[in-house]
């Protein structure tokens, strides 16, 4: 019997760690390196507006959440029902990052489905979805009031994972600091 | 059925013009050798089983874009690494860097040769303690 036991500990061992990979979600969701640092700096004109700039300095003094969406990407147009909700229940001042899209074609967009955003930052290149490490939009930072990146959330946002992964997150740290 | 193969064989033939990254070249060959190796070992994050090289999406080109511009701007490869390990985390290299992260990345493979080894030598060693009988034991 005492020879099966190391072959045995062995396989269990790795069904463990298949089951735990399997278990793991999305597999193209890769962990932001920038939880825990600061939000990288950047400035951008506003889409509606390339007269006035913005950067990560707006984003300070509350929490806030980065949306990274453009009119090329299905999965944003799923998400911006919610994000419309979002703004309108004031909870959390919500900025855009327009990744490489074209500014008519974006301007259109909020005029027809509405505009959640304080501001939109016009990145037509993509040099600051790369200082963001933005692989696929949608994407949504947390961002807390002195500008460290909390979470980011790859994929459409929805009020359940509003709750569990944004709201639970301030509030374990404390609201309203 | 005939149309049918004529509109395959236009596409296919149509994706053939789509050859990548024809957009940018050093006058150096030097450098635009460092600039292909360099691009063939960063992961497309966007389509993550190939290359930014061999990846036509626009976040690709943008990466491509930007290592192209490091380089003209005389920064090391190790500079270059650490701006997509920065962004991107340690999995944007196909070739990780061996650091204390990835150290076991790079030992597992040597540790898991030297255990199988010892384990056979263990074995080995046994079976050749037991006395040799060429008759199976249930006959005897």
């Amino acid at each position: 019997m005492n020879r099966f036991l190391w072959p045995l500990i062995i396989v269990a061992g790795l069904i463990v760690f298949l089951v735990m990979g399997l278990r793991h979600g999305d597999p193209r969701a890769l962990p932001s390196p920038f939880i825990g640092k600061a939000a990288p700096e950047f400035e951008l004109p506003t889409l509606k507006n390339p007269e006035v700039r913005i950067g990560k300095q707006n984003l300070l003094g509350q929490y806030s959440i980065v949306n990274v969406w453009a009119t090329w990407c299905v999965m944003c147009r799923a998400e911006h029902g919610f994000l419309m909700d979002l703004a309108a229940s004031r909870t959390i001042p919500i900025y855009g990052i327009n990744w490489r899209d074209s500014r008519p074609d974006a301007i259109r967009w909020l005029d027809e489905l509405g505009d959640p955003y304080i501001a939109s930052a016009f990145d037509a290149d993509g040099r600051v979805g790369i200082d963001w490490g933005v692989y696929g939009a949608p994407e949504t930072f947390l961002v807390d009031p002195g500008g460290t990146v909390i979470y980011k959330h790859l994929g459409p946002l929805d009020a359940d994972i509003w709750q569990r992964e944004f709201v639970a997150r301030m509030n374990s740290r404390g609201a309203g600091t | 059925m005939r149309r049918y193969i004529a509109v395959m064989l236009l596409a296919l033939a149509a994706s053939a013009a789509f050859a990548i990254d024809e957009e940018k070249r050093f006058d150096d060959p030097a450098m635009q050798a460092r600039y292909e190796k360099l691009i063939a070992e960063v992961r497309c994050l966007q389509c993550q089983n190939q290359s930014i090289k061999d990846s036509n999406v626009t976040l690709a080109a943008d990466l491509r874009r930007e290592i192209a511009r490091m380089i003209d701007e005389g920064q090391t490869d190790e500079e270059i690494a650490e701006f997509l390990v920065t962004r991107y985390g340690e999995f944007a290299l196909y070739r990780p860097r061996t650091t204390g992260k990835t150290l076991v990345l790079w030992l597992a493979p040597f540790l898991l040769v030297l255990f199988g080894g010892l384990a056979l030598v263990r074995i080995v060693r046994h079976r050749m303690s037991l006395p040799i009988d060429d008759e199976p034991a249930e006959e005897a």
